[in-house]
């Protein structure tokens, strides 16, 4: 049944008859009468707005009635419903009293100064999470304090259950990785040092990158992406459940039961997988040295002796801890900073991930400054 | 919308679900009558969530039929479905609101998935749904998680009513309000049960709900419907668990509270 709305003259009033299927479906059409008829019905002449037609009403069909009859009644003018069936009156009083306040104004701000409050506000929020790190690692040096001084306080089972999470059960996918990418270098090394006659010189380039950079990057930023962004789901989501706020209520620290526990497991497990993923790196390597590069494994084991020295393999391993430590310390700052919604969990575990990859490589370019300053 | 008044808005007949080895509902027939209210009560894990939530076919059902406004549920295809979607609405425990929309968003979601409406219109009927559901300009544009639970609910009962269903679902919708709020919030079902003519089906533990709101009570226990009727019915019936139930004093007190004002 379509809607109606006839605007008839009758003795000096205006009698605007409605009629028909008054709902959501006729939205669109409902909208273009009442406007078409609060044009008509313009001049000083009261109105009575006739609905005793009106077939079918629900809420959107009565709030474009309320709408007429405030369009119509504007400026003291006499606008009347009139024939309201019973059954319709309850909804009907119901939005007279709706929308009554007028929407609050909102200004479009000046992009110009948008842009400038935008980047001012990045500014205070880059020093803020530098300060919420720094703030991170001291409350982490505390309750380490308290946990060596009472030993029983540390949560050995919880840190010993991150390991295994962390460590072990990273194993095969930092070995296969690891592996593939020390072939990977193993093989653009022979195949363009073989140019210049220089192929032996690959277990050079394998070697050492493998051990002072690439094995201990590789995995870091592995590990980034797969402990840190768990360990800040994690505390994100406990946030989120007030669980966080109940160990506070309980009188624990929520540092020395969620969190050292877990960036302790982190500092431990990194210098194993790099170690692994190195030993996976250089095997992958002397594995295409020889079925692509034609190098036996004996020569490439004494070339490899002759190449590296202990100094490089500290080099990498030293390394090691320090990024652990850099990234458990931002997913777990990350995690706190979690609000209430889904969409709040999911992006500070995408900045969680981001900005420990970034610090990750900060921190090698700083080591790299460092040992090149000492000699090493 | 209101044709055919007699016919069933809910049919539920011979309802087996069960979870491995243990059947929660055993043959479970339950029948919601147009625009009436129904509670539905029943003892903590009694099965009365896992009905709801079967009916609602979010649990998948071993045996039985389910019919919605006249639909079976299994032979219902993609546009009795969004049928159902469209006329039903439903008030979770928890609110269920989407997290990353504004409360005025959550209410208009089901407008602008479901409907072709101009945007103004959209804007002014869902913020006459939040001021009927007791809530203020001030409000419509905050996040889910600034809500208190109360308007946590009102705000999710909002967006249920949202589409002017048919038939509205409510899941507990008192718990974890004060009794105030409580009272208000069942006043405001009955107010827009009245105005909307809604089939509201209702799962409470509040004997205050159950005596001021419902037309008829379903008492859930053994995974049965054991007894179906208005209050008088449920202070009469002998199964244990109900006798227990509406006999204890936490009933009396809250018949009593209410008797005068039915009168």
């Amino acid at each position: 049944m379509p809607p109606e709305l006839t605007p008839v003259m009758d003795n000096g009033r205006w009698r605007l008859r409605a009629g028909g299927a008054w709902t959501s479906d006729n939205a669109r059409e409902l909208q273009r009468l009442v406007e078409a008829a609060t044009r008509a019905v313009a001049g000083p002449q009261p109105v009575t707005i006739d609905v005793a037609e009106v077939r079918q009403l629900d809420t959107f069909g009565a709030w474009l009635l309320e709408r007429l009859q405030r369009g119509a009644g504007a400026e003291g003018r006499d606008a009347r419903l009139a024939g309201v069936p019973d059954h319709y009156r309850g909804l009907l009083d119901e939005l007279r009293q709706a929308n009554r306040r007028p929407p609050s104004a909102r200004r479009a701000a000046n992009p110009i100064v948008a842009a400038l409050a935008w980047t001012g506000q990045r500014a205070i929020e880059i020093g803020r999470d530098l300060v919420s790190l720094i703030a991170m690692l001291g409350a982490l040096g505390e309750a380490l304090g308290r946990a060596l001084l009472h030993p029983r306080t540390f949560r050995l089972t919880s840190a010993v259950h991150h390991f295994d999470r962390v460590a072990w059960q990273a194993v095969p996918i930092v070995v296969l990785i690891t592996l593939l990418i020390g072939g990977i270098i193993a093989q653009q090394g022979i195949f363009h040092f073989r140019k210049f006659g220089a192929d032996d010189y690959v277990v050079d380039l394998v070697g050492i990158l493998v051990l002072r950079e690439i094995g201990v990057l590789l995995v870091a930023i592995m590990v980034a992406g797969r402990s840190g962004s768990s360990y800040t789901a994690e505390l994100g989501s406990m946030k989120m459940r007030e669980e966080i706020d109940a160990l506070r209520t309980m009188g624990l620290d929520p540092i020395e039961v969620l969190i050292l526990p877990r960036v302790l497991a982190l500092v431990f497990a990194l210098p194993v997988l790099t170690f692994i993923g190195s030993m996976a790196a250089l095997y992958g390597g002397g594995m295409v040295a020889w079925l692509y590069g034609g190098m036996s494994p004996e020569i490439f084991i004494d070339r490899l002796k002759e190449a590296i020295s202990i100094d490089h393999f500290k080099v990498g391993m030293i390394k090691a801890p320090f990024m652990a430590l850099m990234i458990g310390a931002v997913a777990c700052v990350e995690g706190l900073k979690v609000k209430g919604s889904a969409e709040s969990l999911g992006l500070q575990t995408t900045t969680s991930v981001v900005k420990s990859i970034f610090l990750v490589i900060v921190l090698d370019g700083v080591f790299a400054i460092f040992f090149a300053s000492v000699g090493i | 919308m209101s044709d055919g008044r007699g016919e069933l808005a809910i049919r539920v007949s011979a309802l087996v679900v069960g979870f491995g080895d243990h059947v929660v509902l055993d043959r479970l027939s339950l029948d919601v009558r147009r625009g009436e209210v129904l509670g539905v009560v029943g003892a903590s894990g009694g099965g009365k969530s896992v009905l709801l939530r079967t009916i609602l076919g979010l649990i998948p059902k071993r045996r039985g039929r389910i019919e919605i406004l006249g639909i079976d549920t299994d032979t219902a295809d993609d546009d009795d479905v969004r049928s159902i979607g469209r006329r039903c609405g439903t008030l979770f425990q928890q609110g269920a609101l989407f997290s990353s929309l504004t409360v005025l968003q959550n209410v208009q979601f089901p407008m602008r998935e479901y409907l072709d409406l101009p945007e103004d219109l959209m804007r002014d009927v869902a913020m006459a749904k939040l001021e009927m559901v007791g809530l203020t300009l001030d409000d419509a544009d905050k996040l889910p998680a600034e809500l208190s639970g109360g308007m946590t609910k009102r705000v999710a009962l909002a967006r249920a009513l949202a589409l002017d269903p048919e038939i509205v679902f409510l899941d507990e919708p008192t718990s974890g309000l004060d009794p105030i709020a409580a009272e208000d919030f069942d006043q405001l079902i009955r107010t827009l049960q009245r105005t909307l003519g809604l089939t509201v089906y209702m799962n409470t533990h509040d004997l205050d709900s159950l005596n001021t709101v419902c037309d008829r009570i379903a008492a859930l226990a053994d995974g049965r419907v054991v007894a179906l009727g208005p209050m008088d019915v449920m202070r009469d019936c002998d199964h244990p668990w109900v006798r227990s139930y509406f006999g204890g004093k936490r009933a009396h007190v809250a018949a009593r509270e209410i008797a005068p004002l039915a009168q």
